[in-house]
């Protein structure tokens, strides 16, 4: 996988994972066209989309929050949204129940379990368990858990 | 809400979020956030030493905004101090903030790179994880020299967490992507091999992904690899779905992992029969799993097991071996054609274009052609319908052509605008590759353009017109097709181009009905003209002419069209001079030379089409290509071979009539006109003339080459100096001026400009000049006058060298100087019969020349194109017979590998050329003139690929003008001959010698043509 975006219908980025070195410019350039580009397509057509000569791969979480997977040719779509699927699960979980504020606030903690899961483009662990075990030790490395979120105020 | 009661992580952060998400406006949010950077900026460049705790929260400010997408240019190093914190938190926003915002070659790499080490180094997993995180995520070169080396060890060191494992496993990953030469192969790779078999599942996984990558590039290092993959993917396809525990996703087990072990098999051929059986067995459970009923009506059930589905697809393709397995994929994927998901529908259609093109299974893939066709009327994805498309042309072949050619032309009616000109292509395609009649090909063509014929591009009816012209049995009816359909009131322009350039060509075959005799073809093609673009109308000008050729009787109606202030006086330049020309040509020229000059079109080579070259373009190879080299027995159409074959070889295969225009295996046919004369002159045309004279300076041969056709310029140049020429040329003599600029403002001292002449060059040049001042100050010039005198042919040139001192050091310069014998060269009269007779005396067989060399550049229409017109001066450098007979080439490569148009093109190209070398009033009709002539005259002897007959292009000029252009063109071409030198081969007692001597010459007593003959026997 090359990157990754999520952001919310209206076209607010909330997360940009890439994996292969561009500059400043060209993320945002890339970032801007493929907002576009996925929030102009209408239900019911298919999930991928040809770009450039990789693939597009997106999906909308609970209506409101798209994410967008950019793969190279050989890589498998399906996966690749059951990817998608694996990390909103892993986000769900790990905020209780996902709420778009919690990680708006806590928009380090969706970067830390992106890491654990998905690292240099490839899927690093699969099981949730571990992913979510992984994090929550680090969590109480330091601080206990509750202290350690950013509340809204 | 988070389970959050008390207390808060970062309030400070948390207060600024919501800040920034009350903002009204962008206005109000860019100040909010300036507010914040000059606050964070005060605290990071205060006195007070901030606590690990502030100093985290400011660098989280920082990211935040930054992915707001503001930038960023400090904090880097409060950050670069956060990784050492001992604080986990600390250290973990130190990382994230370097891994976002840290380019490599930020000089704070260095600093970072030892966080890293030690990270790596504390033995703490958490710790470690967090340093092999930022390395993947940045994934430098830098970073990749400092730890590739370290990271291997960690990764199977049998001490290492298997967290740990996974992110070395994936960091090393990135690190090769990015920089494979810094990562080492070694002992190492065979113990990674094993980490398939090991027991955590998700180190397996991660190690999957770094061995597939790997295996791409090293094969062999990794072919242990293929055995451990299988019986690691034949446990899990066989386990039910509670063994696998948290791998189980939605009862598929671990689809992950599944799919990248059926990629890294993926970079091998099939295993051997003992593995081999294993995996059939594995892909065949895979194949009835899928057959069962879901155990979950959740679609991630469904992606997950369709996606290990595709790959072993994928896999079954790629191995290409197993009749069985690809028919059983191929009816799987015929399932999915009817399925609901329009994902699962997309991904059938484009996995089954691959497997038309492997020959078990392509019978299977056509039987699901009924399907196909309705998703191209009913689906509702554009991009769906597009697949769709493609895999009917992947399942084409003779049995079911005229259907699939039907159903896409019917489909072009409403089809999206985006994909049409694609389909217009490979209806083409098809439709000349399946042709068993060629009037079903001619009527598929013009109802594409019908259609869609604002899509139908260039090379589509170039093509046409090629197999038009290459195939007897269809002209006939090409031109009465086209005829009706020039009917139409109103018809594509492309329908004009066409009809005009094959009733141009063939008319003569309809004109027997008076329906259509030759001047009602004439009316139909001159009541299209003018709601024409020029290109279509200076293509209907020559059909002209070619009706005034083809049918006498209205000559007088056409020259009177030419002859209207419209066309003589029209303000497109091509047009006016068209119309001049054609209707100058029309009159003077008898009917034996209108017959010669605009003979029929000789049939085209056999080549790759034109058309499958730009959808190939278009597409990419990859997608066009396989059909092809499947099924290699179908090379014998038209169509030809799978890739741009050497002419031979395509020639070889060519049902078609057509001579073999580049005569590669036969030797030229006898010319129609004057027979150039025979003989075994050959000439090493590429040897280099060697030039023994002081080393040149880096350039100037450009710089001479362009004095070749000009007198006045700049030869010279560099930061110091500057030497520039002004020259003039009366009979043998001239005078040069050469202007030293010194572009310094330091004196130049013991400045000494000299000329240099070669030995033999001394005898035949005199060169007079006085010596210079020796001091040149800074920014003056200095001018210096040459007498020249030729006093017989020469080869060299002269070269002037330049020696001066400049500031304590001592410079040498050396240029050739651009004394040419053309400057010496008078244009002369002659009448064409004259110079024909002359011509066909040249019968002896020494006086022909020949010479057969390979091109030692591939010819790019292109390119070449570009270049004759950018560089044609430089061309015509003395030393240019290379260049000659490589222009002559290029054109011919030009002129036969693109059909009509550009062929004329190519020919205006060349006839600028001859423009610049001599210019005369009656160049203009030289040039409408010449490409027809030359065109003729290169089919019957010209043999470019080979090489050469030059002499036989000048004939055709001086027969149809009989001036000084064929004079001159001739001498051009004796000096570049005896350029090349003595022992050569060229006999310039031959061929040229004999046609040049014996041509009239005018001149003073005192010209050097008078003295001597131009060419002397080198021999």
């Amino acid at each position: 996988m090359q990157f990754m975006l999520r952001f919310s219908t209206q076209g607010k980025l909330r997360l940009q994972k890439c994996h292969v070195p561009l500059s400043d410019k060209e993320k945002k350039k890339i970032t801007r066209e493929l907002v576009q580009m996925v929030l102009a397509r209408k239900p019911k057509m298919r999930s991928f989309l040809e770009w450039r000569d990789l693939k597009i791969v997106y999906k909308i979480i609970h209506a409101s929050v798209y994410f967008c997977c950019a793969i190279e040719d050989q890589d498998n779509e399906l996966i690749t949204l059951e990817i998608i699927h694996r990390y909103v699960e892993l986000l769900d979980k790990y905020f209780v129940s996902v709420c778009e504020l919690n990680i708006i606030f806590n928009f380090e903690k969706a970067y830390f379990i992106l890491d654990e899961f998905l690292l240099g483009g490839e899927v690093q662990e699969t099981s949730k368990k571990n992913v979510l075990k992984a994090i929550e030790q680090a969590d109480l490395l330091q601080e206990p858990r509750h202290e350690y979120f950013n509340v809204p105020v | 809400m988070p389970a959050v009661s008390k207390g808060d992580g970062m309030r400070g952060l948390a207060v600024f979020i919501s800040d920034i998400r009350n903002c009204k406006s962008k206005e109000a949010e860019i100040k909010r956030i300036n507010k914040e950077l000059a606050n964070i900026r005060s605290k990071f460049k205060g006195d007070k030493a901030l606590d690990g705790y502030s100093k985290k929260k400011y660098v989280c400010k920082l990211l935040f905004i930054f992915l707001l997408g503001h930038d960023i240019d400090f904090g880097h190093m409060e950050a670069v101090n956060l990784l050492s914190s001992n604080r986990y938190t600390e250290k973990q926003i130190g990382y994230l903030f370097i891994s976002v915002l840290v380019n490599s070659n930020s000089e704070l790499i260095r600093l970072i790179n030892n966080a890293i080490k030690n990270d790596l180094a504390s033995r703490n997993p958490t710790f470690m994880g967090l340093a092999l995180h930022c390395i993947a995520n940045v994934g430098s070169r830098e970073m990749a020299e400092a730890f590739a080396g370290e990271i291997p060890k960690i990764l199977v060191a049998g001490d290492t967490m298997d967290s740990v494992k996974q992110s070395a496993a994936l960091c090393l990953l990135r690190l090769y992507r990015a920089s494979p030469d810094l990562v080492p192969m070694g002992d190492w790779t065979s113990r990674v091999v094993h980490l398939l078999n090991d027991q955590h599942l998700g180190v397996v996984t991660a190690a999957t992904s770094l061995i597939t990558t790997l295996a791409q590039k090293n094969p062999e290092e990794f072919k242990t690899s293929v055995s451990l993959a299988v019986s690691r993917l034949s446990r899990i396809v066989t386990s039910a779905s509670t063994d696998l525990q948290d791998y189980t996703y939605y009862f598929v087990p671990a689809p992950w992992l599944s799919v990248k072990l059926l990629r890294l098999l993926q970079c091998y051929p099939p295993p051997d029969p003992a593995v081999r059986g294993r995996l059939t067995e594995c892909l065949e459970t895979i194949l009835n799993k899928a057959q069962e009923p879901p155990k979950s009506k959740k679609v991630q059930h469904s992606n997950a097991k369709n996606a290990v589905l595709f790959e072993a697809i994928s896999l079954i393709i790629h191995h290409d071996s197993e009749p069985n397995l690809l028919v059983r994929a191929c009816n799987q994927l015929g399932q999915f054609l009817q399925h609901r998901e329009t994902n699962l529908r997309y991904l059938a259609l484009e996995s089954m274009c691959t497997l038309a093109s492997s020959e078990f299974s392509h019978e299977a893939v056509k039987t699901h052609i009924d399907t196909v066709i309705n998703a191209l009327k009913t689906e509702r994805d554009v991009s769906v319908r597009q697949r769709a498309v493609d895999l009917l042309y992947a399942m084409c072949d003779r049995s079911n052509a005229q259907q699939i050619v039907a159903e896409m032309l019917s489909y072009l009616e409403t089809a999206d605008y985006s994909i049409r000109e694609e389909i217009v292509l490979k209806v083409a395609i098809l439709a000349e590759k399946y042709a068993v009649d060629y009037t079903w090909y001619v009527d598929t063509i013009l109802n594409l353009i019908r259609i869609a014929g604002d899509y139908v591009s260039e090379e589509v009816w170039y093509r046409v017109i090629q197999i038009v012209i290459n195939r007897d049995d269809v002209q006939g009816y090409a031109a009465k097709t086209v005829f009706e359909a020039l009917q139409a009131p109103a018809c594509h322009e492309n329908l004009v181009k066409v009809g005009g350039y094959i009733l141009g060509e063939f008319g003569n075959l309809i004109a027997g009905d008076p329906r259509s005799s030759p001047l009602i073809q004439f009316d139909l093609l001159h009541s299209k003209f003018h709601l024409c673009s020029v290109p279509t109308r200076a293509l209907l000008l020559s059909t002209y002419i070619k009706f005034v050729n083809l049918f006498p009787e209205v000559k007088t109606t056409i020259q009177d069209v030419l002859r209207s202030d419209s066309q003589l006086k029209n303000a497109d330049v091509e047009l006016q001079q068209r119309a001049v020309e054609y209707l100058r040509l029309s009159s003077v020229a008898s009917t034996d030379i209108l017959a010669t000059v605009l003979e029929e079109m000789p049939p085209f080579p056999e080549r790759e089409s034109s058309i499958l070259a730009k959808l190939k373009k278009k597409k990419g190879p990859s997608t066009v290509t396989d059909l092809e080299e499947a099924k290699r027995e179908r090379s014998v159409d038209v169509n030809g071979a799978p890739e741009p074959a050497p002419a031979s070889a395509s020639a070889a295969s060519t049902p078609s009539p057509s001579a073999d225009l580049l005569g590669l295996g036969a030797a030229p046919p006898a010319p129609t006109g004057p027979p150039p004369s025979a003989g075994g002159l050959l000439v090493d045309v590429f040897s280099d003339s060697a030039s023994a004279v002081a080393p040149l300076a880096p350039g100037s041969e450009d710089n001479f080459a362009r004095f070749v056709c000009k007198n006045n310029g700049v030869l010279f140049e560099n930061q110091l100096l500057q030497i520039g020429l002004k020259s003039e040329f009366r009979q043998n003599l001239g005078r040069m001026f050469i202007f030293y600029g010194n572009k310094t403002s330091t004196q130049f001292l013991n400045f000494t400009p000299t000329l240099i002449c070669a030995d033999d060059l001394q005898a035949n040049l005199n060169l007079q000049t006085k010596p210079v001042d020796p001091t040149v100050d800074g920014g003056a010039q200095v001018q210096q006058v040459v007498n020249i005198e030729c006093v017989s042919d020469f080869t060299e040139a002269p070269v002037l060298n330049i020696q001066f001192r400049y500031g304590g050091t001592f410079q040498n310069v050396s240029v050739k100087l651009p004394i040419t014998l053309n400057k010496f060269f008078q244009p002369t009269e002659m009448a064409s019969q004259d110079f024909f007779q002359r011509w066909k005396q040249l019968s002896n067989p020494q006086q022909e020349v020949q010479s057969i060399f390979k091109a030692k550049h591939p010819m790019d229409t292109e390119i070449t194109k570009a270049k004759l017109l950018l560089g044609r001066s430089s061309d015509l450098g003395q030393h240019s017979l290379k260049k000659l007979i490589l222009t002559l080439q290029t054109l011919w490569a030009l002129a036969s590998s693109t059909p009509k148009p550009p062929r004329l093109d190519a020919c205006c190209v060349w006839s600028r050329i001859c423009k610049l070398r001599c210019t005369g009033s009656r160049c203009a009709q030289a040039r409408t003139l010449f490409p027809r002539g030359y065109v003729t005259y290169c089919r019957s002897s010209f043999n470019p690929m080979q090489a050469v007959g030059l002499c036989v292009l000048f004939p055709c000029v001086s027969a149809t003008l009989g001036d000084h252009t064929a004079h001159s063109t001739m001498e051009h071409l004796s000096t570049c001959t005896s350029s090349l030198g003595p022992g050569r081969g060229w006999d310039t007692k031959g061929l040229l010698t004999g046609t040049t001597a014996g041509l009239p010459v005018q001149g003073g007593p005192g010209s050097m043509k008078s003295r001597q003959p131009v060419v002397q026997s080198t021999n």
